[in-house]
C-alpha cells in the first residue's frame, strides 16, 4: 500500500516490528571471579552488585594459593542479557583478574552447611544420625537437646537433608554459599576455556 | 632524594604534564597546595566552589582531550565534588581528582572533616584509591592518569591522607612499563576483532537503508577523519548525539544533526527505518532511543564501543566490536576498499537519500520568531553569526542546552561541551571557564538557562580573577523551563515550583562580581548586545536575554515513548509520516 508523504512515496508498514530485548530463560549463573586481594575490592564488587540492581543468590570469598589473589564464586539469577552484563561490569573493574560464567560447562560445585538439629528424645537422636550418615554428613557438636550437624555437597544435596532434618526443628542454620570449580576434561578439544 | 609525599604528588603531576589545577584548599591538603606553591610552576585555578573545581577540570579535559586535574580537601570539599565526578562518570570525561583526607590513624574516628569519600564515589569512578603508604603515592598518581585517559576514559579520584603527605620518602616516579605492571587486571581492547570488522564491511555493502549513529565516543577518539570518509566512501547518513557533536560536520550534505527525544525529525526518521544502523562509541541512552522495544525496528545493528559492557546492555546487537573508534573505522575502511566498496543496492540506496532529503525538507528544525519578544532560538542563532560557527559552546541543563544543540550548527569535534549524560543543572559556567583555559584561543560560550546558571553562578568571580574572557548567554524565561514544558505537555499544565519569576538583575550581578552585564528584551537588541560583547576581551561577559517565557523546545520524542509519537514544531502528532518505509 502506498501512501504520500511531504510528496514522496512510501510504503505504509504493515505492522510495527519490535525489536528483542530479552535472551535466554532466568536462571541461576555461578560465576568465578579471580581479584586483587586489595583492600575494598569486596566492597567495590558488592556496591557494584548492589548498584546495578542485580539478583544476587550467594557470594564467597577465599585467598588462593597465589599470594595476593583472592577467588570469588557469585550465584546470580538472570536471563543471558543480564548475566553478560554482570560478566562484562565485573570484568571492567580494575582488580578483577579473570572472570567467568562456568554454569554451562562441566563444573564441580560445592556448599558447607551448618545446622543444629533439635533432638530431645533418643529416637530423634537416632535418626537424626541415620539421615546424617546416608548424606555423609558428620555431627560436629552434641548438647543434650540438639546436634550440631555438618555437610557438604552440591545445591541438591544440602537442599534434600534440609529437607528431612526439618520436621525435627532445626534451631539454627548456617550455609557458606557456593563454591565452584570448572572439571578438568581428559579430552583437550573440549577443555573450554 | 628524600622528600615531602605533597612534593612527590607534584612531582608526579608534573611527571604527567599538567599544566593546571583548578581547586580549592583547607586542612586535610594543606600541605599539597604548600608544595604547589614550593614549586611554582603549576597552574592553579582557584573555584569559590568545589563543584565548580570538577565542572571546570571537566570543561578542560572536553575541550583538549588532556586529562583535567581537580584538587580539593576532605570532608565537604571531597562531597562537593562529588557531582560533577558523577557527570564525568557519565560522560566518559578523564579527569583526576586529587582529595586531602584526615590522617590515617584517624580514619574511621569521625574526625573533623572525615568522609569516606572512596566509598562515597566507588560507584561513580572508573576507579579510585586511598593512598596508605607513601612508598604508593608516586604509582598511585600515575596509575590514575593512566586510568583516566585510556580505554573508555573517566573520573579517578585519589584520596592522600594528611600524614602521608608530610612524610618523608625517596621513592621515585614510576615509568608507565611499571605502572601497567602494576594493573594486571586493566587491558582496554583497542583493536578490533578481524573477523567482526569483516561482517561489519559485508552488512554495509549490503544495506539499502544504513544509518550512521555517532556517540561522544567518536570525539574521544578524534575519529572525525574517519567518520567523514566512512560516510562519503558509502554514502551513510551520519546522526549525532549530544556528545557526538562534531565528530561529522553539521554543515556535511550527510549531516542528521541530532538524534534522539529533541532530535531533528529527519535524524529520528532515519534511525527508525533504518535497515543498518552503525553505532560509533554511543551507548543507546534512554534519551536517545526512546521507547527501546521500538527502536529501529528493522534495523540490524553494527556496535563499535570501546567499551564492552556498553555492547548488549540496553539494546541486543548484530555484530558488536569491541575496540577503539579511530582504529576500527580505520581497519573498516580498509577492509571496505579492498572489497571494493560497493554498496551493492544502489537504486534502493539512492532513493533513502532521496527520502532523507524530503524528510529534511518536510520539517527542518524550525521555529516561529517574532518581532515583538525575543524567541530563545533566534538568540542561539545570533550567537551562531556572532562568532561566525567557531566559538566552543558549553550549556547548562535545560532547554536553553537543546536549543543551543538545535540551533547552533558544529563543524569540529570538542566544540558543544555538555552534560549529557547526568544533566547537570550548573554545569556550564564552569565548564566554560575550563574550556577557556584550555583552549584560550577559541571563542567560549557558555549559553545558559536562568536556573541553571545561579546553581554555580559564585564562578563568575573565578573568571573575573583570572581575567578569563567567557561569555554567558542567559536565556532567560523566569522559569525551570524543561520542567515547565513537562507540565505543560504532560501535566495538564499544573506548574508545580517552576516559577523562577524572583531572580538577581543579572546585569548589575555581573557588575558587582566585575563582571560586564548587557541585557536584551527586545528581538532588535539581541544583536547589539552580542556585537557589544564580542568586544571585550579581559573579563568576563554575562548577557541576558529576556526571552519567551512558554516557548518549547520542537521536535519531542515523549519520554519512553517511541519515535512515531513525536511532536513536530507545530506542537503537533507525526502520525502517518512516521511509517516506516519497508516492512
Amino acid at each position: 500500500m502506498a501512501d504520500t508523504v511531504g510528496g514522496s512515496e512510501i510504503t505504509v508498514a504493515k505492522a510495527p516490528k519490535f525489536r528483542q530485548t530479552r535472551k535466554g530463560q532466568v536462571r541461576k549463573h555461578i560465576i568465578n571471579v579471580k581479584v586483587r586481594n586489595e583492600i575494598g575490592v569486596l566492597a567495590r564488587i558488592a556496591t557494584l552488585i548492589a548498584g546495578k540492581g542485580y539478583n544476587i543468590e550467594s557470594l564467597s570469598v577465599g585467598e588462593t594459593h597465589e599470594p595476593g589473589i583472592s577467588r570469588m564464586t557469585i550465584e546470580v539469577i538472570g536471563d543471558d542479557i543480564v548475566i553478560d552484563q554482570v560478566v562484562k561490569q565485573l570484568r571492567k573493574l580494575i582488580d578483577t583478574l579473570k572472570v567467568k560464567d562456568i554454569t554451562d560447562v562441566p563444573h564441580v560445585e560445592r556448599e558447607l552447611l551448618l545446622v543444629k538439629v533439635h533432638t530431645p528424645t533418643a529416637r530423634a537422636r537416632d535418626e537424626v544420625l541415620r539421615i546424617v550418615e546416608i548424606f555423609r554428613g558428620k555431627i560436629v557438636d552434641v548438647s543434650p537437646e540438639t546436634y550440631t550437624i555438618e555437610v557438604t555437597g552440591d545445591e541438591d544435596k544440602i537442599d534434600a537433608i534440609l529437607q528431612l532434618l526439618k520436621p525435627f526443628g532445626i534451631k539454627e542454620m548456617a550455609r557458606t554459599g557456593k563454591v565452584a570449580m570448572r572439571r578438568e576434561l581428559f579430552n583437550e578439544e573440549n577443555n573450554l576455556d | 632524594m628524600s622528600r615531602k609525599g605533597a612534593d612527590i604528588v607534584i612531582e608526579a603531576l608534573k611527571e604527567e604534564n599538567v599544566e593546571v589545577i583548578f581547586g580549592l584548599p583547607g586542612g586535610a591538603i594543606m600541605e599539597v597546595y604548600d608544595a604547589l606553591y614550593r614549586d611554582g610552576t603549576i597552574k592553579h585555578i582557584l573555584a569559590r566552589h568545589e563543584q565548580g573545581a570538577g565542572h571546570m577540570a571537566e570543561g578542560y579535559a572536553k575541550a583538549t582531550g588532556k586529562v583535567g586535574v581537580a584538587m580539593t580537601t576532605s570532608g565537604p570539599g571531597a562531597t562537593n565534588i562529588v557531582t560533577p565526578i558523577a557527570d564525568a562518570y557519565m560522560d566518559s570525561v578523564p579527569i583526576v581528582v586529587i582529595t586531602g583526607q584526615v590522617p590515617t590513624h584517624m580514619i574511621g574516628n569521625d574526625a573533623f572533616q572525615e568522609v569516606d569519600i572512596v566509598g562515597i564515589t566507588r560507584p561513580i569512578t572508573k576507579h579510585n584509591f586511598l593512598v596508605r603508604d607513601i612508598e604508593e603515592l608516586p604509582l598511585i598518581i600515575r596509575e590514575a592518569f593512566y586510568i583516566a585517559r585510556t580505554g573508555r576514559p573517566g573520573p579517578v579520584l585519589v584520596d592522600i591522607p594528611k600524614d602521608i603527605t608530610q612524610q618523608f620518602s625517596d621513592v621515585s616516579i614510576p615509568g608507565m612499563e611499571e605502572v601497567k605492571k602494576a594493573l594486571p587486571g586493566y587491558k582496554p581492547h583497542i583493536e578490533g576483532n578481524m573477523q567482526q570488522i569483516k561482517k561489519a564491511v559485508k552488512l554495509i555493502m549490503e544495506a539499502k537503508r544504513p544509518v550512521l549513529y555517532v556517540g561522544g565516543g567518536a570525539v574521544s577518539s578524534e575519529a572525525q577523519e574517519e567518520l567523514v570518509e566512512l560516510a562519503e566512501l558509502m554514502k551513510i547518513p551520519v546522526t549525532t548525539t549530544t556528545q557526538g557533536k562534531g565528530a561529522f560536520p553539521e554543515n556535511h550534505p550527510l549531516s542528521l544533526r541530532m538524534l534522539g527525544m529533541h532530535g531533528t525529525y529527519y535524524a529520528n526518521m532515519a534511525v527508525y527505518n533504518s535497515d543498518l544502523l552503525i553505532a560509533v562509541g554511543a551507548r543507546f541512552d534512554d534519551r536517545v532511543t526512546g521507547k527501546i522495544d521500538e527502536f529501529a525496528p528493522d534495523a540490524k545493528i553494527i556496535h563499535i564501543d570501546i567499551d564492552p559492557a556498553s555492547i548488549s546492555k540496553n539494546i541486543i546487537v548484530d555484530v558488536p566490536i569491541v575496540g577503539d573508534v579511530k582504529i576500527v573505522l580505520r581497519k573498516l575502511i580498509n577492509e571496505l576498499k579492498r572489497k571494493g566498496a560497493k554498496v551493492m543496492y544502489p537504486e534502493e540506496r539512492e532513493k533513502w537519500l532521496e527520502q532523507i532529503e524530503k524528510w529534511k525538507k518536510l520539517h527542518p528544525l524550525t521555529y516561529r520568531n517574532s518581532k515583538k519578544v525575543i524567541k530563545p532560538q533566534y538568540v542561539i542563532e545570533q550567537i551562531y553569526e556572532v562568532t561566525k560557527g567557531d566559538a566552543i559552546i558549553v550549556p547548562g541543563v535545560g532547554q536553553h542546552q537543546m536549543w543551543a544543540a538545535m540551533f547552533y550548527k558544529f563543524s569540529y569535534p570538542r566544540q558543544f561541551l555538555n552534560s549529557g549524560g547526568l544533566g547537570t543543572m550548573g554545569f556550564g559556567l564552569p565548564a566554560g571557564i575550563g574550556a577557556k583555559v584550555g583552549r584560550p584561543e577559541k571563542e567560549v560560550f557558555v549559553i545558559d538557562g536562568d536556573g541553571s546558571f545561579v546553581m554555580t553562578m559564585q564562578e563568575i568571580i573565578t573568571a573575573v580573577q583570572y581575567r578569563i574572557p567567557v561569555k554567558v548567554a542567559i536565556i532567560n524565561n523566569a522559569y525551570l523551563g524543561m520542567v515547565r514544558q513537562w507540565q505543560e505537555l504532560f501535566y495538564d499544565k499544573r506548574y508545580s515550583e517552576v516559577d523562577l519569576s524572583v531572580q538577581p538583575d543579572f546585569v548589575k550581578l555581573a557588575e558587582a562580581m566585575g563582571a560586564v552585564g548587557f541585557r536584551a528584551e527586545k528581538p532588535k537588541e539581541v544583536r547589539e548586545v552580542l556585537e557589544e560583547a564580542m568586544k571585550i576581551e579581559d573579563r568576563p561577559v554575562i548577557l541576558d536575554f529576556v526571552v519567551d517565557k512558554e516557548e518549547n523546545v520542537l521536535p519531542m520524542v515523549p519520554p519512553g515513548k517511541s519515535y512515531r509519537d513525536m511532536i513536530l514544531e507545530d506542537g503537533k502528532g507525526t502520525e502517518a509520516e512516521t511509517m516506516y518505509l519497508v516492512g
